[in-house]
């Protein structure tokens, strides 16, 4: 399986402000598998994506991606973790401000030491964006913005992209565009794809869907 | 991975050239400045090094005539019979050529080994007695040596001090037509016996050695190396400040990084990699720069050292490693410790937590009391080193705790100030005014902080040469009484002038004195003639009443400041003159630029306590027409290099006066530049985080005009408000200077006084300087297109 968790828990603060984000989450996706990941604000979405991107800790539960066990990794484990088996888009884009569009697409690939020309080329036009590789991230709209930061997290094939509603800050038309694109490319490359969204609509498009209430699927 | 990081990393200066171009400028200028005082500090020390080297001649007992004049060759062999280790020295200047040079004439056969020029061969030596007209020049003059009538070979040694020849004690004899006498011996082992019982009436004097000069010249570089390092601190001002800009503006670009697989500590590696490639790319360009400062500067020091202490400084440059490692070293350190808060606040940055630039959020009212506290605790250390000990150090220490402790305080001070003037304002638009200064002067802190360094160090510099300026001129006046000095060249001709010129002129004032141990420490004692141009002229810092009657009536002394104050004598204190001799003190009078404790006792008494010690062929001479007895002296046959105007004499002091203190003019305007380069890159650095806090306003109503004129308005008021507090710091460090570092380095002590008319000048290149560096920024907004401001809005989304 590329996402093996069982009985994930967290928890933010403590004493009386504590508060139980995720309650005895389980969960599992197969590898080139889609789910869509929907719930409430605030029904933990966000951080069950950033546990199962290792980008911080569960407090209880196992979790196994890509085969690695998360139980005890460093910060230097679990950078290596996302380096080479994770893609990740957030809702605000988060791209270099100081790179362009071509130097942002091949960022993660480059990082990761396999950079694949020909199918970042292929990415940057399916994407849209062969015309605007020179230009910087603050002179693109949103939604081409958006469209970079799908390409930066395909452009290395990885086993795993985990979205944290990637079309939150769009318009619909472009929003359904957006999604189109982020679906086909992750079948393309063979990735499998965890995506929060609020949209029932763009839920429907992937394989599975499981609902998150009050830090519990449903 | 590393190289895909580190190029994305430093993307980040690719898109913000002026960023990395202030950084790399503050780095240069700061190391420029302190590599170019080290430059010449090194310069000199290895020239007091070459001056102790030369000959050994500094370090031997020397016996000179009566008088101090020359020995006759006859007294010299006689000496030698009787078993005394001299060796002979002719020494003088001539004309060579073009150039004025000092020849000095040794004998290589009794010469010890060490007193070969350093670098010499054995061979040299020999040489210099094998018949052939042989001489060893510096380089300097090595052309004008060839120049010399019957000289057959020059050899040029380097280290040999500059304008300096050396021969065969015959050749120098001959070329300085010295006849049957030498200019004195020096003594080159034990003496066998009493020097008066082997040959009555000559002197055998103390040695003087080139440590002493070095010691002698400390304080002076020791200042010249706390304004390197206060030239330095104020360019780390912009290295942190630029630093922690582009720290915090590169904190969503490291948790990008870090959240596609950058582990952290690579990240931060990588990271002071880059801030010790920029340091060692600026510091190169700064010790470079520095090399360049010091090759002009250094003739101004070479010519105070000279004037100050008679030591001799080439006025050019060598490249010597140690200064220049010494300011690669001090650029990585300071870059390092500007950077490390930078760092370890994005070393404590959570993976998840937003990455908004906090640079406006620095200095919090929190974070400003702690830093104020701190300058405060800084303020008191040197408050209690200066209540502690008067010397050099505690000093420094003061005025290192006071400029660090003010500077730190500042930020708070002008939140304070900001505060209270927003409370006054009436309007919204006066109101926003101060709330949004008061927000800006904590982004520019750091510049702020630099420019009350650079304000203070001038004020207290200016007032300080200012004051000594005025003090010195007016004791000049008063000191340099006499219309004409002259020289006789032997103590017979001493005689002989001093009755030629009785009844031609309206006094003769003798200038004659008698080494001595004051105070524990070596000095002189001159002795005077009962003469009322003394009482009139001789400005005394405290006296008892008839203190020149005591004087002549030989009842007692009078000493100079700076015996008085290392001894702790005061008026009516018995001072020793000698083994069994002491007198009351009746006065003391200041002495400036001499080193050495000196008392003053009639002469009479003098030459009767100590016959044949008192030295000097020099007289003042008191005349209403200076010109026609001049001239009158020249006939009686004295050269007219020998005759000096008390004018030349006041002309020449106040050059060397001049270019005394032409060093650190030059150094206070370069760290004004500093300041004035500081806030200008505050303000670019700035500018583009402030677009999101002005359009607002402008979208309120408010013109893009009148916002510009706005932001210039507020950089001259945070200018003026800074400039009026360094006021008060640059006096407390003037009154430092002078009441503390100087009594401590040279035993004198200055009055202070204060000249406004520098301030205006100051505040008028303060607010210049503030304005140039608005200017810039202020256009920038003037000019911005409304979609730029717009785009503001959209940001936030």
């Amino acid at each position: 399986m590329l996402i093996e968790a069982n009985q994930i828990e967290k928890s933010f603060g403590t004493g009386e402000a504590r508060r139980t984000v995720l309650s005895g989450v389980s969960l599992s996706l197969a590898p080139g598998e889609t789910l869509a990941l929907t719930g409430e604000s605030g029904s933990g979405k966000s951080t069950l994506l950033n546990i199962l991107g290792a980008l911080e800790p569960a407090d209880g539960g196992d979790l196994r991606i890509a085969g690695t066990d998360l139980a005890g990794l460093g910060d230097t484990a679990r950078a290596r973790l996302r380096r080479d088996r994770i893609g990740l888009v957030f809702q605000q884009f988060n791209l270099v401000p100081s790179l362009t569009v071509a130097g942002n697409l091949s960022l993660q690939a480059r990082l990761a030491g396999r950079q694949d020309t020909e199918w970042e080329r292929h990415l940057a036009g399916r994407l849209g964006l062969t015309d605007h590789l020179t230009r910087y991230p603050d002179q693109l709209s949103g939604g081409q913005q958006q469209r970079v930061a799908i390409g930066r997290a395909l452009a290395s094939r990885p086993a795993l992209v985990l979205a944290d509603e990637p079309t939150g800050n769009l318009d619909e038309e472009t929003a359904d565009r957006v999604m189109t694109l982020l679906t086909d490319l992750a079948a393309e490359s063979g990735s499998g794809l965890v995506m929060a969204t609020h949209s029932e609509r763009h839920a429907a498009r992937l394989a599975r869907r499981a609902h998150l209430t009050l830090g519990q699927l449903r | 991975m590393i190289r895909a990081a580190l190029l994305t990393l430093l993307s980040h200066w690719r898109r913000h050239p002026g960023q990395l171009a202030a950084l790399l400028l503050g780095l240069v200028m700061a190391t420029a400045l302190f590599s170019a005082v080290q430059a010449i500090n090194a310069e000199a020390r290895a020239s007091y090094a070459s001056a102790s080297a030369r000959l050994g001649a500094g370090a031997l007992p020397s016996i000179s005539g009566p008088g101090g004049g020359p020995v006759p060759v006859e007294t010299y062999a006689a000496l030698r019979r009787a078993g005394w280790p001299v060796t002979p020295v002719i020494e003088g200047a001539l004309q060579a050529g073009d150039e004025r040079v000092r020849l000095l004439g040794i004998e290589p056969l009794t010469a010890p080994g060490d007193m070969l020029p350093a670098g010499a061969t054995e061979s040299d030596g020999l040489d210099l007695i094998s018949g052939a007209s042989l001489v060893l020049a510096a380089p300097d003059v090595a052309d004008a040596a060839r120049s010399l009538s019957g000289i057959d070979e020059v050899r040029e040694l380097g280290s040999l001090p500059p304008g300096e020849i050396v021969a065969d004690i015959s050749v120098a004899a001959r070329l300085l037509d010295a006849g049957t006498s030498v200019s004195r011996l020096l003594l080159t082992g034990p003496a066998p016996g009493p020097l008066g019982e082997a040959a009555p009436g000559l002197i055998l004097s103390r040695p003087t050695t080139g440590d002493d000069l070095a010691r002698l010249t400390d304080s002076f570089h020791l200042n010249l190396t706390a304004f390197g390092l206060l030239a330095f601190a104020v360019g780390l001002f912009i290295v942190h400040g630029t630093l922690s800009l582009a720290f915090e503006q590169r904190r969503a670009m490291l948790r990008t990084l870090r959240a596609l697989g950058l582990p952290l500590r690579t990240a931060l590696t990588l990271m002071l990699a880059e801030t010790l490639a920029l340091a060692l790319v600026a510091g190169a360009s700064g010790v470079a720069a520095g090399y360049l400062v010091a090759g002009v500067l250094l003739p101004d020091v070479a010519a105070t050292l000279g004037g100050l202490y008679g030591a001799e400084v080439p006025g050019t440059l060598a490249f010597r490693p140690g200064w220049a490692l010494g300011g690669l070293a001090l650029a990585g350190l300071g870059t390092s410790l500007a950077a490390a808060s930078g760092l370890a606040g994005l070393a404590r940055m959570p993976l998840l937590q937003g990455a908004v630039p906090r640079a406006w959020v620095r200095g919090g009212t929190g974070a400003l009391a702690v830093q104020a506290a701190a300058g405060g605790l800084l303020m008191l250390c040197g408050f209690v080193a200066v209540q502690w000990g008067q010397s050099l150090m505690a000093g420094f220490v003061f005025l290192g705790g006071l400029l660090l402790g003010a500077a730190l305080i500042l930020p708070a001070a002008l939140a304070l100030i900001l505060a209270g003037a927003r409370r006054l304002a009436r309007g919204p638009v006066a109101e926003w005014f101060w709330a949004d200064t008061g927000l800006q002067a904590r982004g520019l802190s750091l510049a702020m902080m630099a420019l009350l360094l650079a304000v203070a160090a001038n004020v207290g510099v200016s007032t300080m040469v200012g004051s000594f300026r005025q003090t010195f001129t007016g004791w000049l006046d008063q000191r340099l009484a006499a219309e004409l000095y002259v020289e006789a060249e032997t103590g017979a001709e001493a005689t002989r002038l001093a009755a030629w010129l009785e009844g031609r002129a309206d006094a003769v004032l003798p200038i004659r004195s008698a080494e001595a141990v004051l105070g524990g420490a070596p000095g002189a004692i001159s002795g005077v003639v009962d003469d009322p141009t003394y009482r009139e002229n001789w400005p005394l810092l405290a006296d008892t009443p008839g203190a020149w009657d005591r004087l002549a009536a030989g009842e007692a002394a009078l000493v100079n400041e700076q015996l008085a104050r290392r001894t702790g004598l005061s008026v009516g204190d018995p001072v020793a003159l000698g083994s069994d001799w002491s007198l009351p003190i009746a006065g003391i009078y200041s002495d400036y630029g001499n080193p050495s404790g000196e008392a003053m006792v009639s002469l009479a008494l003098l030459e009767a306590r100590r016959p044949g010690a008192v030295t000097g062929l020099r007289f003042g001479v008191r005349t209403a027409e200076p010109e026609a007895l001049a001239a009158a002296l020249r006939e009686f046959g004295l050269p007219p290099s020998r005759i000096t105007r008390q004018e030349e004499i006041k002309a020449a002091s106040l050059r060397i006066f001049e270019r005394t203190f032409a060093v650190t003019g030059a150094l206070g305007v370069l760290t004004l530049g500093v300041a004035g380069f500081a806030i200008l890159t505050g303000l670019l650095t700035l500018a583009t985080m402030r677009l999101p806090q002005l359009a607002p306003v402008w979208a309120l109503g408010l013109g893009r005009r009148r916002l510009a004129i706005l932001e210039l308005l507020r950089a001259a008021l945070l200018a003026g408000i800074t400039f009026v507090l360094a006021l008060p710091l640059g006096l407390a460090l003037a009154w430092a200077l002078l009441a503390v570092v100087n009594v401590a380095a040279f035993g004198w002590r200055l009055p202070m006084d204060i000249f406004p008319g520098q301030w205006l000048w100051l505040l008028a290149s303060t607010l210049a300087a503030a304005l140039i560096a608005a200017a810039i920024p202020a256009r920038k907004l003037w000019t911005a297109p409304p979609a730029r401001l717009l785009a503001t809005f959209s940001a936030e989304r």
